[in-house]
């Protein structure tokens, strides 16, 4: 955690306008999301008043009411978290299993692999929503929370291998030479010592899918086209934001309900991520 | 790197209970032989899905580009016809094509300086302060980062509001509205998109600068090279591949904006003046029915992508990485 070694003995007054500087932007930066918060806990009438005002000198919880009790919003956020879950898990798996095999082993096709798994990143999802909605179709995926989840499943694994490899090469040989000598078997050492070793890796990874997948608002809109008891937060959301006379003070109630598993997502991964970006880009 | 060891077991231990109880007579030799095919095993479920979900969806793609396919077609009205590159002249002739292309490249283009900017100079900034400020600035910009786009685009359309945002009340502005200009409208899009994707830069960049082993940084300092000259010969060399990662993934991720486009300028602003690629196709494709247009609009933007992705491995391979 040394990183004041990029600056021996800074002088004072230097440091000092460095560090005013830095909670200024910390504090601009968190703006948008204080407002937020506080457009959320505002009374209805004073979202429209003519002054902006900074604070509220009477919370409410009228907003969230509005947004928990419309119709069925708790069915969206489960649909949001499940969607979540199991394209993180999946891909999370299945992203490690292909590294260790592109790391660990030599064969033919290795580098073309690799390289196709770049290019894979940089395929632009979006436009793959025509292709996909009528793969959906035909496969009997519209409308199900499976249509959601398997291409976020695909979509987040080029990435994730290719950030994974970094971890599992950093993992020495000499150990899976020591396990094989102790009569580990490859599935052995493949779970019992290699994923612990790689775990770090796979949350920092697991940021990726979790939050392309929590966002997605394209697939949802695209896939979930008439049943809407299987449509997810970001759906949720824009029935509070009508474009002539949006009802805010829902939006952002909404808005926070949809932030907060992201957040805590994030503050428990947040070490992690910081060594895990590091350590994949270094490498 | 060193990834710390956390607590083994548990999650790995339902999967071993199955293996082979035969002890092995002696270490099996590595690679080749018997175990070749083993990568191919690991790699199996990854190649089912990408081929099933990814490969497969872009020839998909290419062939309906291909095809007249609109909404007759679709609901098996007309039967589809083949239509060669009929549809990527017709592209070509649009002149609202190539509006749209030149404005998702200015716009992209300007996203990513902006973002690299703002994210490199508040990772050296990081650097600098102790230990309160920055975890201040890191935990703003987590928050910043983990907000959905969807969420943020709406914050931001509040913030700039005509009638109840801040911004308006702040510098006095009235009644202005953000969005019905075409450049401040993209700008307007343009600073949440900063707002939510400079923290990966800004994290990514402070933890290589946090990676230089600080015996590097204080033998140049007490070599005496000047802080400018630490920068320019020690650091920005070392961080150059972290450099080159957070360019590319910049690029793809803005050239690609949908979302805050979408929800901020109402599907593509006034008479489509916000337009980007993206949203122009699926417009084309959802809105219009017209499915061959869109899925050739796509096809442009995979192209492009991939002139990216060919640069980005010259640069990988220029710089020596072994794949």
């Amino acid at each position: 955690m040394n990183s004041t070694g990029f600056r021996r003995r800074p002088r004072r007054p230097r440091r000092l306008a460095a560090e005013a500087s830095a909670l200024v932007i910390a504090a601009v930066v968190a703006f948008p999301l204080y407002w937020m918060v506080l457009s959320a806990v505002r009374p209805a009438g004073e979202i429209e008043s003519a002054e902006a005002r900074p604070w509220t000198l009477a919370p409410t919880l009228d907003s969230f009411r509005r947004v928990l009790g419309q119709q069925e919003f708790g069915r969206y956020f489960l649909n949001s978290v499940v969607v979540a879950c199991a394209v993180v898990i999946a891909s999370a798996l299945i992203a490690f299993l292909a590294a260790t095999a592109v790391t660990r082993f030599r064969f033919r096709f290795r580098t073309t692999l690799l390289i196709m798994f770049l290019i894979a990143q940089m395929v632009p999802v979006e436009a793959l929503t025509i292709p996909l909605f009528f793969l959906m179709r035909d496969a009997g995926q519209l409308n199900t929370l499976g249509a959601l989840i398997l291409p976020h499943i695909a979509f987040s694994l080029p990435f994730a291998i290719w950030m994974l490899r970094g971890f599992v090469k950093a993992v020495p040989e000499s150990l899976e030479e020591a396990a094989q000598l102790d009569g580990a078997s490859r599935s052995r050492f493949l779970w019992q010592i290699l994923f612990p070793l790689v775990l770090p890796g796979l949350v920092a990874t697991s940021v990726f899918s979790f939050i392309s997948t929590w966002n997605d608002f394209l697939f949802a809109k695209s896939f979930i086209i008439s049943d809407t008891s299987r449509s997810t937060l970001p759906m949720a959301l824009l029935v509070f934001f009508k474009p002539e006379e949006p009802d805010w003070g829902g939006v952002m109630a909404a808005s926070t309900v949809m932030t907060i598993p992201v957040l805590v997502f994030f503050v428990l991964v947040q070490r992690r991520l910081v060594s895990g970006l590091g350590g994949a880009v270094k490498e | 790197m060193t990834p710390v060891p956390t607590s083994p077991g548990g999650t790995a231990r339902s999967r071993v209970r199955g293996g082979p109880a035969v002890p092995h007579p002696r270490a099996r030799p590595r690679s080749r032989g018997a175990a070749a095919w083993t990568p191919w095993l690991y790699l199996a479920p990854a190649l089912v899905v990408l081929g099933a979900l990814l490969v497969y969806p872009v020839g998909q793609l290419g062939l309906i580009s291909l095809l007249e396919y609109t909404q007759a077609q679709v609901s098996g009205g007309e039967p589809t016809s083949f239509r060669g590159v009929g549809n990527y002249a017709e592209l070509f002739a649009d002149a609202q094509f190539w509006q749209v292309l030149l404005a998702t490249v200015g716009f992209a283009a300007a996203c990513v300086v902006s973002t690299l900017a703002v994210g490199c100079a508040l990772a050296v900034l990081l650097t600098r302060v102790r230990a309160v400020p920055r975890l201040a600035l890191m935990l703003a910009a987590l928050g910043a980062w983990a907000t959905p786009a969807v969420t943020g685009s709406t914050v931001w359309l509040l913030l700039f509001d005509p009638d109840f945002g801040p911004v308006n009340r702040v510098l006095g502005l009235g009644d202005h509205s953000w969005t019905y200009g075409r450049y401040s409208a993209f700008f307007l899009v343009l600073l949440e998109v900063v707002w939510c994707s400079f923290p990966f830069v800004m994290v990514t960049v402070y933890a290589g600068i946090r990676a230089v082993p600080s015996e590097v940084l204080e033998a140049a300092a007490l070599d005496g090279a000047s802080q400018w000259r630490i920068w320019r010969s020690v650091l920005a060399p070392m961080l150059r591949p972290i450099l080159v990662v957070v360019t590319i993934q910049s690029i793809i991720w803005d050239f690609k904006v949908f979302t805050q486009i979408y929800v901020m300028t109402g599907g593509g602003g006034i008479a489509g003046q916000n337009l980007v690629l993206n949203v122009y196709a699926y417009q084309k494709a959802f809105a219009a029915s017209e499915y061959s247009l869109g899925s050739a609009i796509g096809v442009v933007m995979l192209v492009i992508l991939l002139a990216i992705t060919l640069v980005y491995l010259r640069l990988l391979r220029a710089q020596g990485e072994e794949l």
